[in-house]
């Protein structure tokens, strides 16, 4: 797939968040549209996954640590062919497949259960480290938010994933700088995030603009180069990205559109998607 | 009388897992900077590539587990029951039992035969935690034996499972020819007619202790030796209680959320007797030689004894 295909794609996915965040009534559409394009890559164009084979032993690995912004995994995942798209308007509905945080055993794809902030990366830790102690190739993936990494546990992960090198490991932050409660520098800030990697023995790469495909395209193709020592890619993202009156505004943090807004950003991101 | 072999159950659990990992290459073990409290360090001296230490780091011991058993393998997480239901109780919670996965928690150091390092570290309040997350397996073996058999059954056992052992060495009770452990099924360990006495972990001894003094009496207890708090084995209890009428139970832990509440909430529903519960009530620990905190705090053979003379 070329860049501008993957391109195509994050907005498909785009519409697939907004659609389900919609149909749900609840969610988290800012953080889902800011990562669209980092999960479209990851999906489409970098993890060795099969969709008519999930569980299979061998595929890389990926874990969504910033869990609620599952409406991007989801419609990532029926993009990819894991379930049909149209189940995505079943999000947080009594009895469906795609519950508010990512469970693995209810929904084919999702590779671990998560939702509380910090956990994630942990368990990513846990699946590189088993790949290399018994001697599988595969890769694993995961993407925290920058809020996120206020968790100790975030930096527990970080600290083992150095102090053991795990080069099989790419854990992408998805650095918007809005969190619930104002901007990370309002709120309590970790910043500086790179600095901090760097500290626990990763190799870091600073995304200028990740929702630029070429630039997401390029970051993943250097992680892959480094060996002997975790990747952390510190993503630029703009926070509810391609709806223009949820970008930058911490109000769409954890908050559904409402028919009209919602037929705007359907309109908006149509749009979009033909200009590509 | 002869001497009584004693051993603590947390040396059972590092022995078995060194016996296992003789056996078997599908599982390591973690720690969390205690491999020396929590005997995991005689499975770092025999297979020190199949052992990790996540460091003083309990929240991500728990997620480092998880993440191994997504694989499909098996991996032990040890640290004292304090850090491994306590502070990591919702890592235990959302990335080992939401998902079921295949972590098995070896959790030493619980309860007040901590001894001298006192209330921070007497961990009365694990059984509860554990019991109230869905689908979590909860085991509290009553000597060396049993803890080996757990540690086997639970690795073999598909799903998560908490085992609780103890730092202080204990009676070793269970060892003869016909020995079995199955997890979920209780053990009659003393047929009675007048009072059924559920116990756990090392109040099992004490259990059959205080048995015997009421024997001396003409008072005849049956003595169950309840080794998996989760599930429970709801059976056993109900047709022991409905023989003898009267239940008292016997735990190294808080009567509140416990064996004791456990054993209450079935009978309570299914056939109310008289009912007396042996436990923490309501307190923090201190510190102390274990055995004199163990009397101190109610939690030995006279205990029990005054607890069942209470509820005839």
């Amino acid at each position: 797939m070329t860049n501008q295909e993957l391109a195509k794609v994050a907005n498909e996915v785009r519409k697939g968040v907004v659609t389900a965040v919609h149909a749900a009534k609840s969610g988290h559409p800012g953080g889902s549209l800011g990562a669209a394009d980092i999960m479209t890559y990851l999906y489409f164009a970098e993890m060795d996954v099969d969709p008519a084979d999930p569980h299979r032993a061998d595929r890389d690995r990926f874990v969504l640590s910033k869990g609620h912004c599952a409406p991007a995994l989801y419609a990532v995942l029926a993009e990819r062919g894991f379930f049909g798209k149209e189940e995505l308007e079943t999000l947080r509905h009594i009895g469906s497949r795609l519950q508010g945080h990512p469970n693995m055993n209810d929904t084919p794809g999702v590779d671990m259960s998560t939702g509380s902030l910090g956990q994630g990366i942990s368990a990513a830790v846990g699946m590189a480290l088993a790949a290399k102690h018994w001697g599988d190739s595969y890769r694993v993936y995961t993407l925290l938010g920058d809020g996120e990494c206020e968790e100790g546990q975030v930096w527990e992960a970080a600290m083992f994933a150095g102090n053991h090198a795990l080069d099989n490991l790419v854990a992408v932050v998805d650095h918007n700088g809005l969190q619930i409660d104002g901007t990370i520098d309002e709120v309590n800030s970790a910043m500086p995030l790179a600095d901090k990697f760097r500290a626990f023995k990763w190799h870091v790469i600073e995304l200028a603009d990740g929702n630029d495909m070429e630039q997401v395209a390029a970051a993943f193709a250097e992680a892959r180069e480094v060996s002997g020592a975790p990747v952390a890619i510190i993503a630029e993202t703009v926070k509810g990205k391609g709806v223009s009156f949820m970008e930058n505004q911490v109000g769409w943090h954890g908050k559904a559109p409402n028919d009209e807004q919602f037929e705007q950003a359907m309109a908006e991101l149509t749009a979009a998607g033909e200009e590509l | 009388m002869a001497e009584v072999k004693k051993v603590a159950t947390r040396v059972s659990y590092g022995e078995a897992l060194v016996e296992l990992g003789n056996e078997r290459d599908d599982f390591v073990v973690l720690d969390a900077d205690l491999a020396a409290a929590t005997q995991t360090g005689k499975f770092k001296a025999a297979h020190p590539e199949r052992f990790y230490d996540a460091g003083i780091a309990e929240s991500n011991l728990m997620g480092l587990a998880a993440g191994i058993a997504t694989t499909g393998r098996v991996a032990f997480a040890s640290t004292f029951a304090m850090f491994a239901a306590g502070r990591a109780y919702e890592q235990v919670r959302n990335s080992i039992g939401y998902p079921h996965l295949n972590v098995k928690i070896g959790a030493t150091h619980a309860g007040i035969s901590v001894g001298e390092d006192g209330a921070t570290h007497q961990c009365c309040e694990d059984i509860a935690l554990m019991r109230t997350i869905p689908g979590m397996t909860v085991i509290v073996p009553a000597d060396d034996v049993e803890a080996r058999a757990c540690v086997r059954a639970a690795y073999e056992f598909e799903g998560p499972v908490y085992m609780r052992f103890g730092r202080l060495a204990t009676p070793v009770i269970n060892d003869r020819e016909d020995y079995e452990f199955k997890i979920g099924r209780g053990v009659v360990v003393r047929e009675g007619s007048d009072v059924t006495i559920v116990a756990c972990g090392l109040m099992v001894a004490e259990a059959l202790a205080a048995a015997e003094a009421l024997a001396a009496d003409g008072i005849d207890a049956e003595v169950i030796n309840m080794h998996t708090i989760k599930p429970l084995d709801e059976r056993l209890v109900v047709a022991s209680v409905r023989k003898t009428g009267r239940v008292v139970t016997a735990e190294e832990h808080s009567i509140i959320g416990g064996l004791g509440e456990a054993v209450a909430s079935v009978l309570a529903e299914q056939h109310p007797v008289p009912m007396r519960r042996v436990g923490v009530r309501d307190v923090y620990g201190e510190s102390g030689p274990a055995v004199d905190l163990l009397h101190k705090y109610g939690l030995d053979a006279d205990g029990i004894e005054a607890a069942v003379r209470s509820v005839l």
